[in-house]
């Protein structure tokens, strides 16, 4: 048996993919209520945007995900990602392309009629997809009880089986080298207002990007800042992502803003994301800012050790 | 070079903001040969001590700043966090005078660093090549003045070197870095060149393809102009001087 402690995406990820060759698992957390860096990600799909910043490992691990959602969840769309920045910083596109792979130069308002006219260049990540994080991980915990597994919330259920730790940030005092990277986000309901897919506007400053989740709401994510301060979104970081999403289109200024939210997540030195070995438990854990993109390639990594699929990792 | 009293090996300062990675970044620090580094907490407050660790682990003098600070009294309680958290009285002093183009605000900054140097910080201003500003620094008790090349981030290089070059002359014998505003090692050679003591940068490094090798390009750059300016550059001519004297050759023909 397989106790996974944590029912975020690394965690639920896990435990579907042992679940599925046929392993008894639990899955362990204090909460039944989501919250964490998987409540509010952005839940884009997007390993080859990502390796403007990220190594290639991510890129390349990245791709499996896609695929990995769309085979186990409703409403994975791949509608691929668009790129703009802002004329004055055209620069700053020129760079982003030269920085990855997977584009191709696009006239935005094509893509998205309603930002006609607004950029004269963007790219075009065909390959990438987005998905609603909050359906997605309700979705892999129903597929769990499907596929057999139990789910415990509440402070007092004891691992009964081999412990698969997958709890981010709270495994920092076991886990050497785990640090905090904060991210905050909005969710705006703007009528009227349609995106196809996930948009990514480059600023020197304030890059951000902004998600469709269905009509009317977008969700505008995130800041990067070195800390482990949890609590609520400042003042300042609202300020730039409206900002931002002004910039992308004025009528977002009529949004209401139905959300805010801030998310501590973990991440190591190198901001890759890994599996280790230490004592009796194996640790997944270091996502950043991969969650949904990065746990299907652990989960599935994680599965073939332990069914020894493949050689067992030193 | 000495700054403040302590001996500092490298002219390269490197800021640590905007890298893929703290791995990134430390290599980045190592591959540069900096001996300074300039730490932000305005945003990320007494939480952001995971980053720290790791940058501590780099072995370089720590250099906390004031950035994203618009007003003196901002810039002040910024700089006694950072005296606290990071066990040091250096602070780089950044008043910002405006939120889009980041240029100082002249006087906020001459105001922080009075009651700032009274507390017995030695404050590095970010400030521009403006001479009587400059003075009005010194006397405020600044050992140090740090002009941009250009605004920050904008990789312009130095936007103004004829301005710079008066600042260098005003005030010989003040170590000058040139901070902000830089973009390529010719740039910062350039600075290195005119006599400037050291420059600070942080975005050409961190936004690089690879920064890890752009680090050592600058570091060597800093090298390079450093080294030129002791061994004496050549006056610029009008003409063409040959290098080889024509003078008394047999004619040919």
């Amino acid at each position: 048996m397989f106790s996974v402690l944590g029912a975020g995406v690394a965690g639920l990820c896990a435990a579907t993919a042992l679940a599925e060759r046929g392993a008894r698992v639990e899955v362990i957390d204090p909460s039944p209520d989501p919250t964490g860096a998987s409540w509010y990600a952005g839940g884009m799909l997007a390993p080859f945007c990502e390796g403007e910043a990220a190594p290639q490992e991510v890129v390349v691990a990245g791709q499996a995900a896609r695929d990995w959602w769309a085979a186990r969840v409703p409403g994975v769309l791949t509608h691929g990602t668009l790129v703009v920045a802002p004329p004055r910083d055209q620069a700053e596109l020129g760079r982003f392309a030269r920085a990855t792979q997977g584009h191709a130069p696009v006239d935005p308002g094509v893509l998205e009629p309603d930002l006609a006219g607004r950029f004269a260049r963007g790219l075009f990540f065909a390959d990438e997809a987005h998905l609603d994080p909050r359906a997605a991980l309700q979705a892999l915990r129903d597929r769990l009880l499907t596929l057999g597994a139990e789910l415990h919330f509440g402070t007092d259920a004891r691992p009964r089986g081999q412990v698969i730790d997958c709890r981010g940030l709270s495994a920092r005092g076991e886990l050497a080298g785990l640090r905090a990277v904060r991210g905050e986000m909005l969710l705006l309901r703007c009528d009227g207002f349609h995106l196809h897919r996930p948009v990514r506007l480059l600023h020197p400053r304030f890059p951000c990007y902004i998600v469709p989740r269905g009509p009317g709401l977008f969700m505008v994510g995130a800041t990067m800042i070195e800390t482990d301060q949890d609590g609520p979104i400042t003042a300042r970081s609202v300020m730039e992502l409206l900002s931002a999403a002004y910039a992308l289109h004025p009528a977002l200024a009529e949004a209401a803003l139905i959300e805010t939210g801030a998310g501590l997540r973990p991440a190591f030195a190198d901001n890759i994301p890994r599996i280790v070995h230490q004592g009796d438990r194996i640790f997944i854990n270091g996502l950043y800012r991969h969650g949904y993109l990065m746990a299907p390639a652990l989960a599935e990594r994680l599965a073939q050790t332990l069914f020894q699929e493949v050689p067992l990792a030193s | 070079m000495r700054l403040y009293g302590t001996e500092i090996a490298s002219r390269l300062l490197l800021g640590t903001a905007q890298y893929p990675s703290p791995a990134v970044l430390a290599e980045a620090i190592r591959t540069s040969g900096t001996a300074v580094i300039t730490v932000s907490l305005r945003r990320e407050g007494p939480g952001g001590g995971g980053f720290r660790d790791l940058i501590a682990q780099a072995g370089c003098h720590l250099l906390p700043n004031t950035a994203g600070c618009h007003s003196a009294q901002e810039a002040i309680t910024t700089a006694r966090m950072a005296r606290e958290l990071f066990g040091t009285d250096w602070i780089k002093l950044e008043v910002i005078g405006h939120a889009d183009t980041l240029q100082p605000d002249p006087f906020a900054l001459v105001e922080a660093a009075r009651v700032l140097c009274a507390e017995g910080f030695k404050v590095f201003p970010y400030t521009t090549e403006d001479l009587i500003l400059g003075e009005r620094l010194l006397e405020a008790g600044c050992e140090v003045l740090m002009p941009w090349g250009a605004p920050i981030g904008s990789g312009q290089g130095l936007r103004n070197p004829e301005g710079l070059r008066s600042m260098r002359a005003h005030f010989a014998g003040v170590p000058l870095v040139i901070d902000a505003g830089i973009g390529a090692p010719s740039q910062a050679a350039a600075a290195m060149e005119m006599g400037f003591d050291a420059v600070l940068l942080n975005t050409a490094v961190a936004k690089a393809a690879d920064p890890v090798a752009m680090a050592r390009a600058f570091g060597l750059a800093v090298q390079a102009g450093r080294l030129a300016h002791e061994a004496g550059l050549m006056p610029r001519r009008d003409m063409a001087a040959p290098s080889t004297p024509i003078f008394g050759m047999a004619e040919l023909l």
